[in-house]
């Protein structure tokens, strides 16, 4: 097999799909908190607890979608841990996110290992099957493609309009957008700038563990550790590649998770082996950061990011 | 009948006491102009009456009806409308998304776009406020973002409409549109706080005249009662007189750019082949709206940017690589735009700030390594003596002293060692009456002593007094030189404006 008939293959896209629902959820929610102002480096710990929150609520029993709302609920509250820092007290978001981060992970594995102290192997769960949609499926590639995978992988991508529209076509929305532009025209216009970033803050993690529960709940069955594997970070960057746009934001984990699924590939097609298998698996970051370079050349980034607001200072 | 009334409002920050005891009223259809000099407390009344601030004790009223303190929202319920002196619009956003903004419910599902540009247009319309509701705010001119502002206000149905310093950023001609709206805007019953420290503007436009003077209102008049020189001595509290420039003969020539360019991260090149001669004995003006370049040359004399093409010379010799190290070497007294972010180090001792440019000399260090602090201290008391710098002392922190002593620092730092040329931006930016005139006493005893001087502002009128020679900025252009008195403040305001006197003149007067 050729390297470029890999392309050609429906297996190769179903894959690309799958691999990029998680990271759907994790940019758009890192958009949502950027496009307010507040850059989130919370996210891989925030992913890292959605994707044991939601595996241990199953596990314990739950059933799924309550696993995923409950994940979602936990990704919440560390958002608005970070916000209380960077928000209301206006401290370091980088600094911040990254005590998250190691805060939220560190936890993470902890309750694991609290709840199931004596399990050796990692203990399974009936995930998310996959749900063919009747009639769609059976279009030719995309119905193997796009629309026979697990029903998270729908929501994933449904996820992208509903951001678009909230962003683009609600009140809210635009003083969300404005909140990360300038916040003193936020406020002169008679609305809480603290109170729209929290909120944005915190529904962006919940975005983000709902990624981290994909990997748990579909992707696989089990909870390990270290299998967010720098996801988190991934998605931010590519919200830099999107330019904030939630459109943008699913071609370029598209093209990422396209990356992931040939490398994968190209590994095990005959010839490609003079080349190591780490070079191909280190192919979709080094393309990552041309892509980005040529990027976010262009990229209008949100004015305020990283400014805090502190109300009644003078201007 | 007023429609606003602001009762015994004290507002202190720590101990300084920003407004005591202030009592104002705004009838409906009238203009009240707000002056006072920076500090005076004009802001901080307005941001209590807009609910940035809460103050300490008194009332606001607005028909009758008492505003709930500290709540901006409540403020706009009432027809509170602020204009602020810098714009609160979000640039990467459209004109008809910064309007709307607050103005639906926050939580609907859905916004009334088509119904808010109908009514947009119909507003612009009212009030010839012409704006196109789907451009960028950052795409529009400094003018055009202000009428934005102006219609963001009147979106909500404001009825009192306070403005903020809203000339400072405008050019003549379009101050003069300004005022054309504001009358409109009067004629339909809305009151109008206009807040400004130019008095002829002041007496142009407004119907009666508030002066506040250190938190406290001074006196309120009649503008037809009301005179320049009056309405300057409520405001300062004495007399006050600016200096006047005396009549010298240009020596020879200190600095001469030529074809000089300056490219920035921009399209267009910051600074576009300009000449520009400043002589000894002369005071060069540099006018024109902010953001034409006027940074971009100030940073190319300080020796902070390096231009793309053309020559930089000092008495008579051509610079190749400038620095800040080799511009003060040669002579070159800098007065910085902004006194905080790059005159002085705020955190450091004032000793520290005014030995700063003169740190290589044997006078302060052995051998540039090791300051001698006595020494050093001993020339700073000398500096504070001769410049008459208020403050505790050589060790006390520069970020304590006010504005005004703040820049008798930075001209001691750059005049002492008698420099042969001065670059001047914005010296007076923010002063009071007073330090103004301070500083301008010193950079004409500067000419007098024989340095040319390149003098950037914003402010024609002190241009037109203290220049020998003025020349128009524009989009990283340079006008010819001309004196003053050959051109009239319009023909000034038209060329800062972009219109060309060789060209535009004629066309543009038929307007």
């Amino acid at each position: 097999m050729d390297l470029i008939e890999i392309f050609l293959t429906t297996g190769f896209w179903a894959a690309t799909i799958r691999i990029v629902s998680p990271l759907i959820f994790a940019t758009l929610g890192e958009l949502i908190c950027e496009r307010a102002g507040v850059l989130n480096l919370g996210i891989e710990g925030i992913m890292t607890i959605g994707a044991m929150a939601g595996w241990m609520w199953v596990y314990q029993g739950g059933d799924l979608w309550t696993g995923v709302m409950f994940a979602a609920l936990v990704g919440g509250t560390f958002g608005l841990v970070h916000s209380i820092f960077t928000v209301y007290l206006g401290l370091s978001q980088h600094v911040t996110g990254i005590g998250v981060t190691m805060f939220a992970s560190s936890l993470s594995y902890f309750i694991y290992r609290m709840m199931l102290p004596d399990a050796t192997t990692p203990p399974k769960i009936i995930p998310f099957q996959t749900y063919p949609i009747p009639g769609l499926s059976e279009l030719p590639i995309v119905g193997e493609a796009v629309f026979t995978q697990t029903p998270m992988t729908y929501l994933a991508l449904l996820c992208v309009p509903i951001v678009w529209y909230m962003l683009y076509r609600t009140p809210v929305g635009l003083a969300v957008r404005m909140a990360g532009e300038n916040p003193v025209a936020v406020e002169a216009q008679g609305i809480d700038v603290l109170a729209i970033r929290t909120g944005a803050v915190v529904v962006g993690s919940g975005l983000m563990a709902v990624g981290g529960a994909f990997i748990t709940m579909s992707a696989f069955d089990a909870f390990f550790f270290g299998m967010i594997n720098g996801r988190g970070w991934i998605a931010i960057a590519l919200v830099v590649f999107a330019s904030w746009r939630p459109g943008k934001a699913l071609l370029g984990a598209v093209l990422f998770a396209g990356l992931e699924a040939f490398q994968v590939r190209a590994q095990q097609v005959a010839g490609a082996s003079i080349l190591p298998y780490q070079f191909y698996l280190m192919l979709p970051y080094l393309l990552s950061i041309v892509a980005m370079v040529i990027m976010a050349r262009r990229a209008r980034y949100p004015k305020a990011l990283l400014v805090p607001y502190r109300r009644g200072e003078r201007v | 009948m007023s429609i606003l009334e602001i009762k015994n409002i004290t507002k202190s920050f720590g101990s300084l006491v920003a407004n005591d005891n202030i009592s104002l009223s705004l009838d409906a259809g009238e203009i009240l102009a707000l002056l006072g000099e920076n500090g005076a407390g004009k802001t901080t009344l307005m941001n209590i009456l807009f609910g940035h601030y809460t103050a300490d004790k008194g009332s606001i009223s607005i028909d009758g009806e008492l505003l709930p303190p500290g709540s901006t929202e409540a403020a706009i319920k009432a027809g509170v409308g602020m204009v602020h002196q810098h714009f609160t619009l979000a640039d990467n956003l459209s004109v008809l998304d910064n309007i709307i903004l607050g103005t639906e419910n926050l939580f609907a599902w859905r916004q009334d776009l088509s119904g808010a540009r109908a009514k947009l247009e119909k507003m612009a319309e009212e009030f010839g406020l012409a704006v196109k509701p789907d451009i960028l705010v950052g795409e529009l001119s400094v003018g055009e973002r202000q009428r934005v502002e102006i219609l963001k206000v009147l979106y909500r149905d404001a009825r009192v409409l306070i403005l903020d310093e809203p000339t400072a950023v405008l050019t003549p001609q379009e101050t003069e549109g300004l005022f054309a709206t504001l009358k409109k805007l009067t004629d339909k019953g809305l009151g109008v706080i206009f807040i400004s420290h130019k008095l002829n503007e002041i007496l142009a436009i407004s119907n009666r005249v508030a002066v506040l003077r250190r938190g406290a209102i001074t006196g309120i008049v009649k503008t037809v009662d009301a005179d320049r020189a009056m309405l300057a001595e409520m405001m300062v509290g004495h007399k006050v007189t600016r200096p006047r420039l005396e009549a010298a003969a240009a020596g020879a020539v200190v600095l001469q750019l030529s074809g000089v360019s300056v490219s920035g991260n921009t399209p267009t090149p910051l600074l576009n082949n300009i000449d520009l001669e400043v002589c000894a004995h002369e005071i060069v003006g540099v006018a024109g709206v902010a953001g034409n370049g006027q940074s971009a040359l100030a940073s190319l004399l300080s020796g902070l940017t390096r231009p793309a093409s053309g020559t930089v010379e000092l008495h008579g010799e051509a610079l190749g690589e400038v620095t800040p190290n080799l511009m003060v070497s040669l002579g070159v007294g800098r007065i910085p735009e902004d006194r905080h972010a790059s005159g002085v180090v705020g955190e450091m001792a004032v000793w520290e700030n005014l030995i700063s440019e003169t740190l290589k000399s044997s006078e302060i260090s052995h051998g540039r390594f090791w300051i001698k602090k006595p020494d050093a201290l001993k020339r700073t008391e000398q500096l504070i003596e001769q410049y008459d710098v208020r403050c505790e002392g050589p060790l006390q922190q520069t970020k304590l002293l006010s504005g005004g002593n703040m820049q008798k620092l930075i001209l001691a730092r750059a005049l002492s060692s008698d420099p042969s040329f001065i670059l001047a931006n914005q010296p007076v930016r923010g002063l009071d009456e007073g330090a103004i005139a301070y500083v301008q006493t010193q950079l004409l005893a500067a000419r007098q002593r024989g340095a040319g001087i390149l003098l950037i502002s914003e402010d024609l009128d002190e241009l037109m007094s203290l220049c020998d020679k003025l020349v128009v900025m524009y989009h990283g252009e340079l006008s010819a030189p001309f004196v003053p008195k050959q051109k009239t403040v319009q023909e000034i305001g038209l060329m800062m404006a972009g219109h060309r006197p060789e060209t535009g003149q004629e066309a543009a007067y038929a307007n």
